[in-house]
């Protein structure tokens, strides 16, 4: 990191306790982890980005020309594998959450600080090796590498894909180990289960998917790594396997692991809507029992992504219901946070445009998930661009919304800098404006029968003004993400020190020093208040900072 | 975290062995005989008591001073169950039709 | 991955003089033996998981493929599955012991059950290598030099074992045993580690809890040859 300008009085904080590349790359601190894994992520989300940028020129004229059609399988391909595996699972999880969650609950670190590091440096031998996959040719079966075309046709590299997502898997899945143990075992006195965070609760049920799905994809890969190279026939029709039991294991990991993705985003935009606010949380236990109901039946309903590929149409209703159950919790949480709003004294700072951007694109999403779980529906739309809008609207409209508004709201603690407002609040707009151009259009593009993963669209030239809407605003949603990375930058150097609780925000991460020291807090904390107690915060007679705006 | 007893747990340890060891001997011979598709609800039957045995006296479940614990064998039976249940939903009904 | 695990109590990196360790980030000794072995039991839990794609697949085939099933099992050595499930489970005791040995300071006593439970460990493996050598010998490992030609299925005379469905199971014999194994050979390496630590006298009845999450996943390997035994060894057995 950048050393700070000499400021007045220069606390020892996590980040000029110690300098030199070793003692980040050897360091236990969550907080300089957490960073570690920031700068990992945001390389891979630039790579994914790219792969992104190239599929939307092509897509902009109805001719294949930009590239041939083995390159566009791989571009999609390449695009899916890095910005799922290698951005969005880590992201929150493993940048915010790793930085805030012992300081949520009010413990030094998480428990096993050394598993922790070892998780990165798992990510990024998983990282280099997807590098390495990439830059020697790639893989062409989409994300999802369906037998029996990844084990017995294609000629590309997935056995060396499967690894790097094999080991960033680990990774998942040992952040998700030290979560559960640490909200577990190392909350400070008087912190009880229903004074947490409700970023907590998110990550707790976050952990228990990453926990209990990532090993079965994990076996997955193995059972594709060995069906590819002997030819067993586990999954190869030819050989007396069936396919479909692959899609039942990988869907049985990657449904849920749709919720690794969320459920953080939830707890940071309940954090938001509830500081910017002002108020407590409306229904806090029903918001955070919602987080482990969403975990739970999350487990219930992968194979509505097989609705068409021939499983039994008795399993297809039972799973299409169940699709609706698990919508019930993701909308109590809507209305809750909606309930929230309500009559409260809202302020309109960048992490809370981010996170009305994401009430509106989570609930976009999620209602057209509920129209895909339709099985009249899904026949029509499976496999077009309508489902690939839907993903999106979750995945980009709500995960990485609350991803940014995350990384603002916290970044006062995180770097000790304040970002400058209006350039963020721009950078709102501009990414809530480039993200609807970029991804409606493609709803009427699927419903109008543009199918997914095709790269030339040349008999449907109709297809194509809505492909440059498209285009254009992926154009938009490139420029609106690249100015938070440059004012974030910019403000570790030059933006005003940032106080210890700039919002006047409730939590026990605000009550230690910004940034905060090696061990999080000066004396043990003990928690003697409820969770938001934003009325007392409030309360005539503020002995805190004043709110700095 | 057993908490130490004031009796040494030596005897019921071996007697946990024992009667795995029983367990298994039985599971080889009764193999061999002709039951139909009671060999494999025998077979997997003693092997799931076996199971038990160790997780409650060999990993102490069962006097561990939380409840936590049980609480995770407990969700991980429950999710195992769901994989296997859910993928056979499909498998068992293909042919309904 | 469990050795990393337990490494995060080999060292006493932060001398509190009264305990040294005891982590600098946990308040007392109790937070710290709490936060590994529930560090372990959710471990536990990810296995469980993991082991669970395949008996997915193995519960499918088995269902589709009953009869291919079966012919492939028989040609297993039951007798030396049936011998290893003894050695696990004599392993399984030497484990607890190891575990009381350490809570009642009986340095002599753990260090040899920790011993006699690599013994063990390793005598699985031999018996297993010898089991896959016959195996090999016999054609039956999947791929390109696989057959299984002719091989009657049992209760049904005159019939035959179709090869593909049988290079399933033989697959994932392979897969399931295989794996089993490796998780043992990672079990070697922690109680190897522990019978160092035991050796410097590093266990006490305070300060145990290697000992205990090392033997937690230790039993946990054996529960899951208690399950590989009966399914993949003794489909349908009688004559
Ligand atoms: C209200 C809850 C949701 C429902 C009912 C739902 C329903 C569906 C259905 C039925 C499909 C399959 C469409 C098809 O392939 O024909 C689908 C696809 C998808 N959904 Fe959702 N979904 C929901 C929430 C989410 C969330 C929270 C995420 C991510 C954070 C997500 C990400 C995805 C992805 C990535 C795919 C496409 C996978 C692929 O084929 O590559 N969904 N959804
Ligand atoms: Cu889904």
């Amino acid at each position: 990191m950048a050393n700070p300008l000499p400021q007045p009085v220069e606390r020892e904080n996590y980040l000029n306790k110690e300098y030199g590349v070793w003692s980040w790359l050897l360091t236990t601190d969550h907080k300089r982890i957490a960073l570690l894994y920031l700068l990992s992520i945001t390389f891979f989300f630039f790579i994914g980005g790219f792969f992104a940028l190239l599929i939307r020129l092509e897509l902009l004229t109805p001719a294949g020309d930009l590239v041939q059609a083995d390159t566009y399988n791989k571009l999609f391909t390449m695009h899916g594998m890095v910005m799922v595996f290698f951005f969005l699972i880590p992201s929150i999880p493993a940048v915010l959450g790793n930085f805030l969650v012992p300081l949520m609950v009010g413990a030094k670190d998480l428990a096993f600080p050394r598993i922790n590091l070892l998780s990165w440096y798992l990510y990024i031998i998983g990282g280099v090796m997807m590098l390495h996959c990439m830059l020697t040719g790639g893989v062409d079966t989409g994300w999802t590498f369906y037998a029996p075309f990844s084990t017995a046709f294609t000629n590309t590299k997935i056995v060396e894909a499967g690894l790097a997502i094999f080991v960033a898997g680990f990774s998942s899945i040992l952040t998700g180990l030290n979560f559960v143990v640490t909200i577990h075992r190392m909350r400070a006195p008087g912190m009880t289960w229903s004074r947490l965070p409700l970023f907590i609760w998110a990550h707790y049920a976050t952990s228990i998917i990453q926990l209990l799905g990532t090993p079965v994809i994990a076996i997955t890969i193995v059972l594709v790594a060995a069906e590819r190279t002997l030819h067993l026939g586990i999954f190869d029709p030819k050989l007396g396997g069936d396919p479909l039991l692959f899609q039942h294991l990988f869907w049985f990991y990657s449904h849920p692991a749709v919720y690794i993705m969320i459920l953080p985003a939830m707890g940071v935009v309940t954090e938001i809507i509830a500081c910017f606010s002002r108020k407590r949380i409306f229904g806090y236990h029903f918001v955070a029992l919602s987080s482990i109901a969403i975990a739970v039946f999350g487990f219930l309903v992968w194979a509505h992504h097989m609705f068409v590929a021939g499983i039994s149409i008795y399993a297809a209703l039972v799973f299409s219901f169940l699709s609706y159950a698990v919508a019930v919790p993701s909308a109590i949480k809507v209305f809750n946070w909606t309930a929230t709003l309500y009559k409260g004294s809202i302020h309109y700072d960048a992490p809370m445009l981010y996170a009305f951007g994401f009430l509106g694109l989570f609930t976009i999403g999620g209602l057209t998930g509920l129209f895909l779980a339709a099985l009249g529906i899904d026949v029509h739309v499976t496999d077009t661009y309508f489902v690939v809008a839907h993903f999106h609207y979750i995945m980009v409209g709500g995960a990485v919304m609350g991803y940014l508004g995350g990384m603002h709201f916290w970044w006062p603690k995180i770097s000790g800098r304040l970002y400058p407002e209006g350039w963020a609040r721009l950078a709102a707009l501009i990414v809530f404006i480039g993200f609807n151009l970029t991804f409606f259009p493609q709803f009427i593009l699927g419903y109008m029968g543009m199918p997914r993963r095709y790269y030339d669209y040349s008999h449907m030239p109709e297809f194509q003004v809505l492909n440059v809407l498209s285009t254009a605003g992926a154009t938009v949603l490139g420029v609106g993400y690249l100015l938070p990375m440059i004012y974030f930058l910019w403000s570790m150097r030059y933006g005003k020190p940032a106080p210890d609780n700039p919002w006047n925000a409730a939590g026990l991460e605000w009550k230690t020093t910004s940034p905060p020291p090696t061990f999080n807090f000066e004396e043990e904390p003990v928690v003697t208040w409820e969770a938001y107690n934003y009325d007392e915060l409030d309360a005539p007679h503020p002995q805190e900072v004043p709110v700095a705006r | 975290m057993s908490a130490p007893s004031k009796s040494s747990p030596l005897k019921m340890y071996f007697s946990i062995w024992v009667a795995l060891l029983v367990g298994t001997y039985v599971t080889y011979r009764v193999a061999s005989i002709d039951l139909q598709p009671f060999n494999a609800a025998i077979a997997l039957t003693i092997a799931t008591i076996k199971a038990t045995l160790v997780a409650l006296f060999f990993m102490h479940v069962k006097g561990a001073s939380e409840k936590l614990t049980k609480l995770v064998v407990i969700a991980a039976l429950f999710f195992l169950a769901l994989l296997l249940g859910l993928t056979m939903s499909d498998y068992a009904t293909r042919l309904w039709s | 991955m469990p050795d990393s695990f337990a490494a995060g109590f080999s060292q006493d990196a932060h001398t509190e003089a009264h305990n040294p360790a005891l982590l600098h980030h946990f308040a007392q000794p109790q937070q710290q033996r709490d936060a590994a072995s529930l560090g372990m039991w959710v471990f536990l839990a990810t296995e469980v998981m993991f082991f669970g794609g395949m008996f997915c697949a193995y519960l499918i085939y088995r269902l589709w493929y009953f009869g291919d099933f079966a012919a492939a099992s028989k040609t297993l050595n039951a007798g030396l599955g049936a011998t290893n499930t003894a050695v696990l489970i004599c392993s399984s005791l030497t484990v607890v012991l190891a575990v009381w040995a350490a809570q009642t300071a009986r340095r002599t006593l753990l260090i040899a059950s920790l011993i006699l439970t690599m013994i063990l460990g390793l005598a699985f493996l031999g018996i297993k290598s010898i089991e896959y050598k016959d195996k090999f010998e016999e054609h039956h490992v999947p791929g390109a030099s696989f057959s299984f030609d002719r091989e009657p299925i049992p209760g049904h005379p005159g019939q035959y074992a179709n090869p593909r469905h049988a290079q399933i199971f033989f697959s994932l014999y392979f897969i399931m045993t295989g794996l089993h194994a490796l998780h043992m050979i990672i079990g070697l390496g922690i109680f190897l580690w522990l019978l160092i630590m035991a050796w410097q006298g590093r266990f006490t009845p305070e300060y145990h809890t290697p000992v205990e999450i090392g033997g937690l996943y230790w039993h946990f390997v054996d529960i899951i040859w208690i399950y590989l035994f009966p399914l993949l060894y003794l489909i349908d057995r009688h004559p």
